[in-house]
């Protein structure tokens, strides 16, 4: 099974790459089934299956952190796909979490980022960018030459590791290469693990406790004059 | 080195094919494309500055020296032999202009000079072209529309330098637009200029006529509109004294046919 993992901030287009994909995908033969991971809402899954009738399916992460939700569900999800008779399965995330990064060992790693959003957005995203594969470049039908060129040298100078392509996911112009990368990536395989190392956990809020101040926790917490220190109960 | 770009045809929004099999371009040639607003000049210039691959809407493909052209054009801006300056008239970079010039100068030029150098140069060709001139410390998205297209313009000039440069309508921008024709054209390259004018169409080898999304015609400039383009080239400096005039906060007065006269 060959997997994809996409994330990105909301709107830049991450849903518009993937349908391109599904499209070049079925046209060459390949089952792709889809999976959303959203906070609280997404239609992306009826959308697709909409427009092409292939399996979809969504879930929300609620109280989870939706990239940490991933790593909880992604086992299963890999077992839905293959029992819908799917070779490909391509998984979009919400993208909201910026300690953490979704991808995993196996399969490929897609950041989709917009050419028109500021400057320092590579900066911004952490992991997200510096863990993944390729780093998709949309809307550059909406900006010069020169700010796509700038954009990219911002983004090499984060993740001089991380390959970037450039489309135009209205048209889908420049999907073909990004369906190359799918093709070649390591097949999703038992035993897959997460990529990088997950922030530091774990303090009182994530378990619901909602007092203003560090004083008022304890595990991992922070001090608006010193770094993160451990305080115990 | 390039020699030449080949552009072969596609089809049109309605799906029928284009008026020209395909259409070689050469070193040194001056070309226009003209049509209606709407039948795919900026897509025709998007085309070329993709190096389409027959997966555009328009299903066009683009060769350099009559081959697919090479990944590393894709892959490295330094590597890039187009220049695109597009219809946009505003930048979404938030930064100051020195350090968006300086980041793209790093990645694009080939030269050995020094940044520096390449910086003022790039901004002395730019305040030849716009009115109030642009300093480095202004923010990219601080800069007017005129202000914006002369920059675009300087840094594909100066920064990029390469042997292909593609404009979308140049005159629609309230830059000193035949300054700009002159500094240009004192460059030996491939020019593709999208435009509504005259003056401009004229002084091009040929034009392509674009209609419904494809290539329709291709007209070359004969030996009567040669002619012509002298003619033409006087009404639109005088309508250029007239326009300065207006700029600059005068009256317009005497006689119109003196300010023909007179230039
Ligand atoms: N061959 C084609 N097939 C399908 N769609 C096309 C084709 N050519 C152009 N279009 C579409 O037509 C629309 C207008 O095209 P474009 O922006 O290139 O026009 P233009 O001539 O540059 O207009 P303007 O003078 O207003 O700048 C765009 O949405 C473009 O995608
Ligand atoms: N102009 C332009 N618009 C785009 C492009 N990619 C996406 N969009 C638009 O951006 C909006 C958000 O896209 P979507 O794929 O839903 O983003 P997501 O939230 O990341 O999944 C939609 O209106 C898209 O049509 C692009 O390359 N160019
Ligand atoms: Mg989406
Ligand atoms: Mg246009
Ligand atoms: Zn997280």
């Amino acid at each position: 099974m060959q997997l994809a993992i996409c994330a990105g901030p909301a709107t830049t287009g991450k849903t518009s790459v993937l349908r391109h994909m599904i499209k070049k995908l079925l046209a060459q033969g390949y089952r792709p089934a889809f999976l959303k991971i959203d906070v609280q809402y997404a239609e992306e899954d009826i959308q697709l299956f909409k427009e092409f009738g292939i399996p979809t399916r969504k879930v929300y992460s609620g109280e989870l952190c939706p990239d940490h939700c991933n790593v909880m569900v992604l086992g299963d999800a890999l077992e839905w796909a293959r029992e819908c008779g799917c070779d490909v399965l391509l998984v979009e995330t919400a993208g909201l979490c910026l300690r953490c990064s979704p991808y995993v060992t196996g399969g490929l790693g897609m950041v989709v980022l917009e050419a028109t959003s500021g400057m320092n957005l590579p900066l911004k995203v952490g992991p997200m960018l510096s863990l993944a594969d390729v780093a998709v470049v949309t809307k550059i039908d909406r900006v010069s030459q020169a700010e796509r060129e700038v954009f990219r040298a911002r983004i090499q100078d984060v993740a001089p590791s991380v390959r970037i392509r450039e489309v135009n996911a209205l048209y889908g112009i420049g999907i073909d290469p990004l369906v190359r990368l799918l093709e070649e990536a390591p097949a999703a395989h038992a035993g897959m693990e997460l990529r990088g190392n997950p922030p530091v956990g774990t303090c009182t809020i994530c378990v619901g406790k909602k007092n203003i101040g560090w004083r008022e926790h304890f595990g991992v917490v922070r001090s608006l004059e010193t770094d993160i220190f451990y305080q115990g109960e | 080195m390039i020699e030449t770009i080949t552009i072969v045809s596609g089809h049109g929004k309605d799906g029928t094919p284009e008026a020209v099999d395909q259409l070689e371009l050469r070193m040194g040639d001056v070309v226009s494309i003209v049509g209606p607003t709407g039948s795919g000049k900026t897509t025709l210039i998007n085309d070329i500055e993709l190096f389409a691959d027959g997966t555009t809407p328009t299903g066009r493909r683009v060769l350099i020296n009559g081959a697919a052209p090479p990944d590393e054009y894709r892959e490295n801006p330094a590597n890039h032999p187009i220049a695109l300056i597009t219809q946009h008239t505003t930048f979404l970079s938030d930064l100051p202009v020195g350090e968006f010039l300086a980041t793209h100068a790093r990645i694009r030029s080939k030269t050995e000079r020094d940044v520096e150098a390449l910086l003022e140069e790039t901004l002395e060709f730019a305040n030849q072209l716009t009115g109030e001139p642009i300093q480095t410390e202004m923010r990219m998205t601080e800069l007017s529309g005129g202000q914006t297209r002369a920059l675009l313009i300087a840094d594909a000039t100066i920064i990029c330098d390469t042997p292909i440069v593609l404009l979308d309508e140049v005159e629609n921008a309230g830059i000193h637009r035949t300054r700009a024709l002159e500094l240009l054209r004192r460059r030996r390259k491939i020019f593709i200029f999208v435009t509504h004018d005259p003056r401009i169409a004229l002084l091009s080898d040929y034009r392509i006529v674009m209609r419904g999304g494809k290539i329709a015609d291709v007209l070359y400039t004969d030996a009567a509109e040669r002619a012509y383009a002298h003619e033409v080239s006087k009404l639109d400096d005088a309508l250029c004294i007239l326009r300065d005039k207006i700029r600059h906060g005068e009256r317009l007065t005497g006689h119109l046919l003196e300010v023909f006269a007179c230039n």
